[in-house]
């Protein structure tokens, strides 16, 4: 095995909904053992771009390599959070069962998950800290938790790199503690994380890598290097809430009437 | 009246209860992947089906007969999908669409069939609204094997079609090969419905789909359960529809059994723990009345705070000015030791205070720290 391939290497890639192009020509090498954020506009194909990495929306184009070699023979080493909005809640099956789904993979045709495989989805929970909600049904967990369930599911996988759509999109504090808690033991583990992220304002403090995306990637690299004012601009196309403040903080005296007072959701929508 | 040693009863009873198990239980899958009306289509699609078999072999096999139905509702389904990827028209509509054409095919064809000279043996009528009393002891013998077969494909594959239903992308980034496991899933749903067409009808098969799971979802929150417990309703409902309806030659089973379901599915929504109707009215009235309870308990403790102590009593009418009916209330949070009266004069109790201190309902009992709400 090539242990010098990136972690998941994107190249040419291209997809389009009818005839327009939802991400154009991507290139992305993301290094093994960093936190990865994928930030950019709505509609900016930052969803599609992990769904194209796994082939859950077919590419018009292009080749994803994970640890060197085609994703199709490495599906083993890679997990999956789907954004939490994506499954019906009141779907009967407690939370235990469904971190649980996590081990469908290599369990294989015809067993049923056993002993082992309890243990597992236990232990994850208790790295998301729900190991007192394994018996609930899983309507009547809050979004945070809810959350949380799909972050375990994805740990039980053990895998070696993690794609996340959107993980702290509507979550109370407790579970964003949680998720950057995981993330941080993820990485000291070696593994691999790629997340789209929302919130501008913490990338600096979750995050080392960053991708800014705009259905062309518009720049990739170490946060500290990538993520400046010039390509947040070139990526939302001037109008950064974000940035505004953040100007308004360093010049001091920048009066609100010629810009529209950023609202305390740092949201870019 | 003896069911169990009338032949045909027995034959039309054991028939029904094999197909209502087979389309209750699959039919599960069908609601929990919101596709309710994917049994609908299936079911009209069959009717050309049937008819075209006929035409084809001049038999009346059953097992020719469901061959063809069930090609012709995979091919329903198949169109369905065709007009969805293909087009903008929506699932719904393309449901719609293809339902209606079939079973408009089907109706002409039959009518072709009725009119040729040798009619009178065709009989493929009672394939709209079902007859049970035409069941033969060969037609049992087939619904029970291809029912077995397709319960036993749901069994074999039980985590996978779980995991269809609840997140099919999860599923495919683990490497299951997702489409094929719907591909199926569907045909195993075909085969459900296909075995009860003689006996339900194309009509008003697709209430043996939709109907038991919904019922026995009222029930339970484990799909397990879900399932055997639909599979259950489902023959329940096909016995006694299957046996209503065949004591007389008039009255078509389709209806009958949807007649049986429709009660056991009002008895589930309303009775039901949690989900029933009429436990939720119960909870609401209690809550209501718990309020109710708080609130006149707090206005005594403004009374007696107003007054300078406890003891100060107050006539029903000063409460019932400010709570139309605090009689009651007052009855109660003198019996939970609240409050007490003298002749027609309340007063609140040391212990009334202190519950009146820490709040009413709602203030309390959020030990829980998320912040969303769900």
């Amino acid at each position: 095995m090539n242990d010098q391939a990136p972690a998941i290497e994107v190249n040419d890639l291209t997809v389009a909904y009818r005839d327009k192009p939802v991400l154009w020509d991507i290139d992305v090498q993301v290094p093994r053992g960093v936190l990865m954020a994928i930030v950019g506009p709505n509609g900016a194909g930052k969803s599609t771009l992990i769904k194209a990495m796994l082939g859950l929306v077919r590419a018009a184009a292009g080749q994803v390599l994970v640890h060197g070699r085609p994703y199709a023979e490495q599906r083993k080493l890679v997990a999956y959070v789907p954004q939490r909005g994506s499954v019906d809640w009141d779907f009967p099956t407690s939370v235990l069962d469904v971190v649980m789904m996590g081990c469908y993979g290599s369990l294989g045709w015809l067993r049923r998950p056993g002993k082992k495989e309890r243990d597992a989805a236990m232990a994850a929970l208790g790295q998301v800290g729900m190991q007192d909600f394994a018996e609930r049904q899983i309507s009547q967990l809050s979004g945070g938790q809810q959350q949380r369930v799909f972050l375990a599911r994805a740990l039980v996988q053990n895998a070696g790199l993690y794609l996340m759509d959107e993980p702290f999109q509507g979550v109370d504090a407790k579970t964003e503690r949680a998720i950057v808690t995981v993330l941080q033991q993820l990485r000291a583990a070696g593994k691999t994380v790629v997340v789209v992220h929302h919130d501008l304002e913490t990338v600096p403090e979750y995050f080392d890598w960053v991708l800014l995306l705009n259905v062309r990637r518009i720049g990739m690299g170490p946060v500290d290097e990538v993520f400046t004012e010039e390509n947040l601009r070139l990526t939302y196309g001037g109008r950064v809430p974000f940035l505004q403040r953040r100007n308004g903080h360093l010049e001091g005296t920048k009066p609100v009437d010629d810009v529209r007072r950023p609202d305390a959701s740092m949201a870019a929508d | 009246m003896d069911f169990f040693s009338d032949y045909t009863l027995r034959i039309v009873a054991l028939g029904a209860a094999a197909l209502g198990m087979t389309s209750g239980a699959l039919g599960s899958y069908a609601v929990l992947r919101k596709q309710s009306l994917l049994g609908d289509a299936i079911s009209h699609a069959a009717l050309p089906g049937i008819a075209l078999a006929f035409l084809l072999t001049g038999s009346k096999a059953p097992l020719v007969l469901v061959l063809g139905a069930a090609v012709a509702g995979w091919v329903g389904t198949l169109v369905v999908m065709k007009i969805v990827n293909a087009t903008r028209v929506k699932e719904d509509s393309a449901l719609g669409i293809v339902l209606a054409v079939f079973f408009g095919a089907g109706l002409v064809l039959l009518t072709v069939i009725q009119k040729r000279p040798d009619a009178s043996q065709a009989g493929l009528d009672r394939f709209l609204f079902g007859q049970a009393a035409t069941l033969l002891w060969r037609d049992v013998v087939m619904i029970a094997t291809l029912g077995g077969l397709a319960l036993g494909v749901a069994a074999l594959f039980w985590k996978e079609f779980k995991l269809l239903a609840f997140d099919p992308d999860y599923g495919a980034s683990l490497g299951l090969p997702m489409r094929g496991l719907d591909v199926l899933l569907t045909s195993v749903l075909v085969v459900s419905i296909v075995i009860g067409l003689q006996t339900v009808g194309v009509v008003l098969m697709s209430a043996m789909v939709v109907a038991p799971a919904s019922a026995a979802r009222q029930w339970t929150d484990r799909m397990g359960t879900m399932v055997l417990l639909a599979g259950g309703i489902g023959a329940l409902a096909g016995v006694s529809g299957a046996v209503i309806s065949s004591m007389s030659q008039h009255v078509p089973t389709g209806p009958t059994i949807v007649l049986c379901l429709t009660v056991l599915v009002l008895f589930s929504m309303a009775l039901a723990p949690n989900r029933g109707l009429v436990w939720a009215a119960v909870r609401q009235a209690r809550n209501r009345r718990t309020l109710h309870m708080h609130a006149v308990l707090a206005d005594l403790n403004e009374l007696a705070v107003q007054h300078g102590g406890a003891h100060h009593g107050h006539a029903t009418a000063v409460l019932e000015a400010a709570h139309p009916g605090a009689r009651h209330e007052l009855e109660e949070l003198e019996q939970r030791g609240w409050a007490t009266r003298a002749g027609d004069d309340w007063s609140i109790t040391a212990a009334g205070q202190a519950e009146a201190l820490r709040g009413g309902p709602g203030t309390r009992g959020r030990g829980d720290d998320e912040e969303d709400a769900r």
